[in-house]
């Protein structure tokens, strides 16, 4: 079909450089999951917390009185409170890197210790290293997150340069991928696909919703996500996650990328 | 409702007016019910379409308490089968005489203690489940093997189970399972703020977040009877049109995935990846979620280098549907493959694209146009053949469409106000609805006494093509399924729900 390999050759690489070199510009003007900046909340108001429909924005006691907090890991990344906050105290931004270990990474705090945060820094070895086989699952999506899981594979993102790959089967899996809340009638798909897999195996929960539900949690016919169903090694909130945000916690996984989130502060 | 032509019936006349709708060329668009009051009984209601420019006629009928009951029209008016069931499973109304009396949306198994939709239902409170044998048409004769396929199928895709009977290569019959996904979206909307049924509507199907979204907006503005000003007419029509242009674009490329033409899918993906760029650099979504609300838009958008970008990529997309369009390998597979006729589209409810491969001249944008499709005047692409190809065909040239309204939209848009105030109302009623890049979406709004969201009812294209999609795969092979399913790019989310 010569029309067709001389149409390839003539587009040449379309692939990103990233994550080996370049710079998060490849999602530029995407909105990320919103700046928390609690200094600049005026006490009386709570119109953040009114506007978030998955309850990510909470209050909670502490010594010094009632304070804001936020829960990523709830987050649909609606932007309702940044257009609602007189003051700024959430603000619209572009971090959208927010792949964790630990689902309490998600979790505001006030302020990390200096010693966990130098215990949570990985070993990054090297961006390319070993290979790694996913089998996603759909527990009940919406499939704006297989629409993203879809794009890794296209020519740009070309998630195969990393030597991650789909597999039908998960025999053949290391990782199960899972999105969607966990509809009741997907429990057991999901299950039998996991007992599948052999041993050593690791879960993903990507999207907003396989973290913690999100707006399609619970109800009469879903769960909360993973919470409670599967043990989970990577979070990832984003609804959905952009596909940068899936290779970075992919690679996170792998000890091949730095977590980015620690007790709900970015980048630090 | 404003913009129909409302009668109020007794149980008895449903039939016979649903008869004469038809009888009049009129078609059925869905049905569905909801509880005006809790603890009372239902009312149902049957939506129509007669044809462009005319109001959409609406049958409405309160059932007693003491028979929550109808007769099926199933059998008659086929593509009412299942918005009948899904009655049944989530609403508690029997429907006699049904012809496929099984349940649909909620499986075997599932016993919630009142139907989910009832009011007296509390939101957060999930139904009682164990897992049971579904109920399967029966085979007859030794050859004839069963080969039940997902819910997790290969690649990335969505959960659904395709249940086919065949002999060696030939599908007897096709049996899909599906509602595996379903996830209550209906009821989530009960109790909530127009503004946040916004959320919910984008959510229903990712892919289609600008269409449900606007559908639902629209619904909410018709009840309110709040007009929205001119730029978020415009901007809205914008956005509309650049979800189709992704959407269609992805399409082609899955399309070449299944006839195993590698560098139409690469290029088809790549250039789709690339329309979500657009997306997400213009509005900040890469799904363009995030922006509508009732009123309006949220935020204003500079939109004035979107055609500099799209200029640049369209001689690429131009070029990348001839060279589909030459490509014997590529069109063997797909010319003859999953025949629709009209008259089966037409009877069982084919959508969009779908129908309009079929040859049903229908495309809410110009038939009852919304948003700033009164003055974005469009020519809809048509097709007889009712093949894989030529529903390909349709969407080429709604890609090119699509592509010239993005850029007169932008030309001719004047800058103002982006919303306007939503007048609270009580107990307001209100249709939307919207041409979706996968066809026609509606959305009917019910609201309570405190103007917040009592009842939502969404119909997705999806969950018409689905209904529709079986009746192309009987008595066909194993090797065109791939191709056939790709040629009518479905969803999972939007028809689940
Ligand atoms: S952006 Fe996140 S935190 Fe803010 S309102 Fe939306 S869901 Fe809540
Ligand atoms: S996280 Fe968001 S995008 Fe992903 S499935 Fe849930 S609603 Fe859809």
């Amino acid at each position: 079909m010569p029309i067709w390999t001389l149409y390839g050759l003539s587009r040449g690489l379309a692939t990103t450089p990233w994550p080996g070199k370049g710079d998060s510009a490849q999602q530029q003007g995407v909105l990320g999951l919103p700046v928390f900046n609690p200094d600049r909340c005026d006490e009386n108001c709570r119109a953040c917390v009114d506007s978030c429909l998955p309850g990510a924005i909470g209050v909670e006691a502490s010594v010094s009185g009632e304070r804001l907090t936020i829960d990523y890991g709830k987050c649909i990344g609606c932007q309702l409170c940044t257009e609602t906050c007189p003051g700024g105290a959430l603000e619209k931004s572009d971090h959208w890197a927010f792949g964790v270990r630990r689902r309490e990474d998600l979790v505001w705090t006030e302020a990390l210790a200096t010693q966990e945060a130098q215990e949570l820094k990985n070993v990054i070895r090297s961006t390319f290293g070993r290979s790694l086989h996913i089998r996603h699952v759909d527990a009940g999506s919406c499939n704006g997150c297989e629409s993203e899981l879809q794009a890794l594979n296209n020519p740009y993102y070309n998630l195969h340069r990393l030597g991650i790959f789909f597999t039908p089967s998960p025999r053949f899996a290391d990782l199960l991928l899972v999105t969607g809340s966990v509809t009741y009638a997907m429990h057991e798909p999901l299950l039998e696909t996991y007992n599948a897999m052999p041993k050593p195996k690791w879960v993903m929960a990507t999207g907003t919703c396989a973290v913690s539900g999100g707006v399609t949690g619970g109800g009469y016919s879903c769960a909360h996500g993973l919470d409670g169903i599967l043990p989970v090694d990577i979070y990832l909130p984003g609804c959905p996650p952009n596909p940068s945000a899936m290779i970075h916690a992919l690679l996170l996984l792998l000890r091949r990328a730095e977590q980015m989130v620690h007790g709900g502060h970015y980048g630090q | 409702m404003k913009e129909t032509t409302e009668r109020v019936l007794q149980p008895a006349e449903i039939a016979e007016a649903c008869r004469q709708l038809t009888d009049q060329g009129a078609r059925l668009q869905m049905a569905y019910a909801w509880f005006p009051e809790p603890g009372e009984s239902p009312e149902v209601l049957y939506l129509a379409d007669e044809g462009p420019g005319k109001p959409f006629p609406l049958l409405r009928c309160r059932l007693s308490r003491e028979s929550v009951q109808l007769d099926s029209l199933a059998s008659q008016i086929p593509l009412l089968g299942w918005y009948e069931r899904e009655m049944t499973d989530l609403c508690g109304i029997t429907f006699a005489g049904h012809p496929e009396s099984h349940p649909l949306v909620l499986h075997e198994g599932a016993r919630p203690p009142l139907p989910p939709l009832d009011p007296r239902y509390l939101k957060d409170q999930i139904m009682p489940y164990t897992e049971e044998a579904w109920d399967l048409p029966p085979v007859e004769g030794n050859d004839v093997q069963i080969l039940p396929f997902g819910p997790v199928r290969g690649d990335v895709l969505e959960s659904a189970q395709i249940v086919f009977y065949y002999i060696g290569e030939a599908i007897l019959h096709c049996h899909p399972r599906l509602f595996f996904k379903h996830r209550g979206m209906e009821k989530r909307f009960e109790g909530l703020s127009p503004m946040m049924g916004t959320l919910i509507a984008e959510r229903i199907s990712g892919i289609g977040s600008v269409s449900h979204a606007l559908a639902y907006c629209q619904a909410v503005e018709n009840a309110c009877e709040c007009e929205i000003p001119v730029r978020a007419r415009y901007l809205r029509s914008i956005l509309a049109e650049m979800e189709r242009l992704y959407n269609h674009l992805y399409y082609l490329g899955h399309l070449c995935h299944t006839t195993t033409l590698k560098v139409g899918e690469a290029q088809g993906k790549l250039l789709a990846e690339q329309c979500k760029q657009l997306n997400g650099f213009f509005t900040g979504s890469r799904f363009l979620s995030g922006l509508l609300k009732p009123g309006g838009l949220r935020r204003d958008l500079d939109l004035n280098g979107l055609p500099g970008r799209l200029r640049t990529l369209e001689p690429e997309i131009e070029s990348y549907m001839r060279a589909l369009e030459t490509t014997n390998s590529h069109l063997d597979r797909l010319i003859t493959t999953g025949h629709l006729p009209y008259q089966t589209a037409f009877d069982q409810g084919a959508s969009g694209p779908i129908k309009r491969a079929s040859g049903i001249r229908r495309d809410l944008r110009c038939d009852h146009p919304y948003a700033a499709y009164d003055s974005l005047t469009i020519k809809i692409p048509m097709c007889r053949d009712g093949d894989a190809h030529a529903r390909a065909q349709i969407r080429m040239a709604e890609i090119r469409a699509s592509i010239a309204l993005i850029l007169r939209g932008v030309e001719e848009m004047q800058e103002g106000a982006i919303d306007t105030e939503l007048p609270m109302s009580p107990h307001a009623e209100g249709l939307g609805w919207c041409e979706g890049p996968r066809g026609s979406t509606y959305y009917c709004v019910h609201f309570d006494d405190s103007g917040r969201l009592a009842r939502v009812k969404v119909k997705s294209p999806s969950f018409s093509n689905w209904r529709v999609f079986p009746f192309t795969v009987h008595d066909t092979n194993m090797m065109d399924y791939a191709i056939n399913e790709a040629s009518f790019g479905l969803t999972m989310a939007g028809c689940d729900r």
